[in-house]
């Protein structure tokens, strides 16, 4: 390897004012160099290509499909540079090269697929045999060619680990070429990619060909972990494959969308690991292009509004709250039906509850019963005076309306017990709108028999309140 | 064609049976590494039926969905879908999968996996257009979920995804409808919505093999019967074939299921 990665600008060490680091940023972010243009676009395209396919892998539950595959093309790039010195072929020639690690990737995939069919050998466990042996024998292919005498393994361990700085416009040329061509293909085949991923036995029963389906998919890979070889490293490539799409999977739950978010992702994080080893010498691009794919992916894992961490926090919080508010609500109007059974005080002290009383329904303490009643007070559902609770017009209807489909869906668990109902969110969903109309009549009935419109909580008597 | 097959007729019945029943069976054995699963089991599956199949965990009966659909191969036998492979009437099946069969934490809407029921006729390469998500719609009104058409499929109750299922197969258009325990721990509402589908498809003339496990509805919602314990006990429309005794070979009285096969009968009493 001969190029420097800090081809950009000659060193930080040499460098006096900012204007000469913003020039140069500048110059890289326009695209003014010949060398960058073609490191950065390339490598952009490629990210933009392996979030496409990687999120297909990703939701086959494949992941490491792309692992096992770039692991076989070594001995590939081994044979073919010792076949090349045999024949006496230029033995650096690029496309040879790579017909070797084409060859020796589709003979890892088949040899993945074999096992799973003909072994019965679980999936994971053919990936890591594959992985593992493929890429043990390409170790001591490069071994032997290093102890030749007329061998210079550099190109090859190049490849290992990426030389995005040394790539030309031929190179690019082919990463393009390969990228828009599993673009193209994904985009063809979107909804037999997505059918496959999701119902494979559907697809089959559909007449679909599930081998087929999953070659082409594998295909996409190879193409993929091919052209990413030469950028980020035959043993990086798969981080390529696997961390866009895994950081998309925060932004949503749509497929269409995740494709494109990975697709994004994708190509930023190439985009800007490739600026950052154009700016800071001696930092090999493919490592910084993986590192900074990481941090997109931090990122969307704590920011992602699907499944990122602080909207989750922020999401239960939500929920805590708003079931602390249905309690104190629930635990008032419980608490005056109980004092005057019949009609129930609207006015005056009889209609309000103290803030002992609330203490005593349910093992909160003093502090949360504080702040819920103030909560709720802000919107507008209690009035407080003092140490007393009233209920206000809005807060009454609540109530009324919660304790009713409260007492639906207790008296439902308890006589249809036996369905699974573990889906429904009992706060969100209005009863009316998970249960038949029967069903709810026929609960409606039960507690009209029992006296009122709003009867008694089914899992408690009245006596022990 | 059915009267050039030198295949023996499977039962003894003395009409001779059309020759495009929606299913016929012959001789067929499943084995897997040479434990068997379906042994030589036969039968026929008359135009406009709903029928049943019953039997006991581990009878085989989703390998009989599965081997009718060519997705478990078989060691031997014939099949027989509308008078011609399997393979050669595909669109003409609509298959309801268990609901465990996939992940349900998959990033498409209920609209979309109803979309899939339509992607064979839609064809490779071919984007959706407007009248399939018309068709999707219309079949998730048929089954009462078309409110959760854009819901995420991972918000859905057990019940809404197996009624899902069932509109991915209707929006097909069959004429032959499989489906793997569609009343497994579902909710009433779902129930309920599920027979009154099967109630219009049989009106439409159309036929369905369910698998079924709770013996005491067998009388109420279905026609006809498949006892199926490896082998087919009996087979034939529910009033000849659900009896007591032939219960009692399927199950091979175990206690448990003896109580739940008293009561299934009294219950068959009551309703005849």
């Amino acid at each position: 390897m001969s190029l420097d990665c800090g081809w950009a600008i000659q060193g930080l060490a040499e460098l006096g004012p900012v204007a000469e680091i913003s020039g140069a940023l500048w110059r890289l972010l326009t695209l003014a160099d010949y060398n960058t243009r073609v490191v950065i676009l390339g490598t952009a395209l490629l990210g933009c290509a392996a979030g496409v396919v990687g999120s297909f892998t990703l939701l086959r539950k494949r992941a490491l499909v792309g692992d096992a595959i770039s692991h076989a093309m070594l001995p590939g790039l081994g044979l073919a540079y010792l076949l090349a010195l045999a024949m006496g072929i230029e033995e650096r020639s690029w496309s040879w090269l790579l017909l070797g690690a084409t060859a020796s990737s589709l003979v890892g995939t088949a040899a993945i697929l074999g096992m799973r069919r003909w072994l019965r050998i679980s999936e994971d466990a053919a990936f890591g045999i594959v992985l593992s042996t493929f890429f043990g024998a390409g170790v001591a292919l490069l071994g032997v060619i290093q102890s030749l005498p007329s061998g210079h393994a550099a190109g090859l361990e190049g490849l290992l680990y990426g030389q995005a700085a040394s790539l030309t416009w031929s190179d690019m040329g082919l990463i393009a070429g390969a990228a828009a061509a599993a673009l193209v293909v994904s985009l063809l085949l979107f909804k037999e990619l997505t059918l496959l991923c999701f119902d494979q036995q559907y697809l089959s029963t559909q007449g679909y060909s599930l081998s087929g389906l999953d070659g082409i998919l594998m295909a996409l890979v190879v193409m993929i972990a091919i052209t990413g070889m030469q950028a980020v490293g035959l043993i990086l490539v798969i981080a390529l494959l696997i961390v866009p799409a895994a950081a998309a999977r925060f932004w949503t739950q749509q497929i269409q969308r995740q494709v494109i978010i990975a697709a994004g992702l994708g190509a930023a994080g190439c985009f800007g690991g490739s600026v950052i080893s154009a700016l800071v010498p001696d930092l090999p691009a493919g490592a910084v292009i993986i590192l900074v794919c990481t941090g997109l992916f931090l990122l969307s894992a704590t920011f992602g509004y699907r499944q990122g961490v602080l909207w989750r926090l922020w999401r239960r919080q939500d929920w805590q709250q708003a079931l602390a508010r249905q309690h104190l609500l629930r635990g008032i109007y419980e608490r005056l039906e109980v004092r005057t059974p019949g009609e129930i005080a609207r006015a005056g002290a009889e209609a309000s509850v103290t803030v002992e009383e609330l203490l005593s329904l349910r093992s909160w303490n003093r502090r949360t019963v504080e702040r819920v009643i103030e909560r709720s007070q802000r919107a507008g559902l209690v009035t407080r005076i003092d140490g007393r609770v009233w209920l206000s017009k809005t807060g009454w209807l609540a109530a009324r309306r919660l304790v009713h489909q409260h007492r639906l869906w207790e008296l439902y668990l308890i006589t249809h017990a036996d369905v699974a109902l573990q889906q429904v969110d009992r706060l969100a969903d209005d009863i009316e709108h998970v249960l038949e109309p029967a069903v709810i009549e026929e609960l409606e009935e039960i507690l009209q028999q029992r006296g009122a419109l709003i009867a008694e909580c089914p899992h408690r008597s009245p006596e022990s309140v | 064609m059915v009267s050039d097959s030198p295949k023996t007729e499977p039962d003894a019945n003395p009409s001779p049976p059309l020759p495009h029943w929606p299913l016929r069976v012959w001789d067929l054995t499943v084995a897997y590494q040479q434990t068997p699963v379906l042994w030589d089991v036969a039968f026929d599956v008359p135009p406009a039926s709903l029928v049943a199949v019953v039997g006991p965990n581990g009878a085989g009966k989703s390998t009989l969905l599965k081997a009718i659909m060519d997705l478990t191969p078989r060691t031997s036998g014939e099949i027989q879908v509308f008078g011609q492979p399997f393979s050669r009437q595909r669109r003409r099946v609509g298959y309801v999968p268990q609901r465990e069969s996939v992940d349900w934490d998959f990033p498409v809407s209920v609209l979309d996996v109803v979309l899939m029921g339509l992607y064979r006729e839609i064809g490779w390469c071919w984007p959706i257009r407007k009248h399939h998500q018309a068709r999707a719609l219309e079949a998730l009104n048929q089954v009462g979920i078309a409110d959760l058409a854009h819901r995420q499929i991972s918000h859905l109750s057990g019940g809404q995804q197996q009624r899902t299922f069932l509109a991915r197969a209707l929006v097909q258009q069959a004429d032959l409808y499989l489906m793997d325990e569609p009343f497994a721990a579902v909710d009433a509402a779902t129930e309920s919505a599920i027979v009154q589908q099967l109630g219009q498809m049989k009106q439409a003339g159309k036929t369905c093999v369910v698998i079924h496990h709770d013996l005491q509805t067998v009388p109420e919602y279905f026609d006809h019967v498949l006892l199926l314990n490896m082998r087919v006990v009996a087979s034939g429309p529910v009033a000849q074939v659900f009896t007591s005794e032939n219960l009692q070979k399927t199950y091979g009285g175990r206690l448990t299921l003896l109580e739940e096969v008293t009561t299934a009968l009294r219950r068959r009493e009551k309703t005849l």
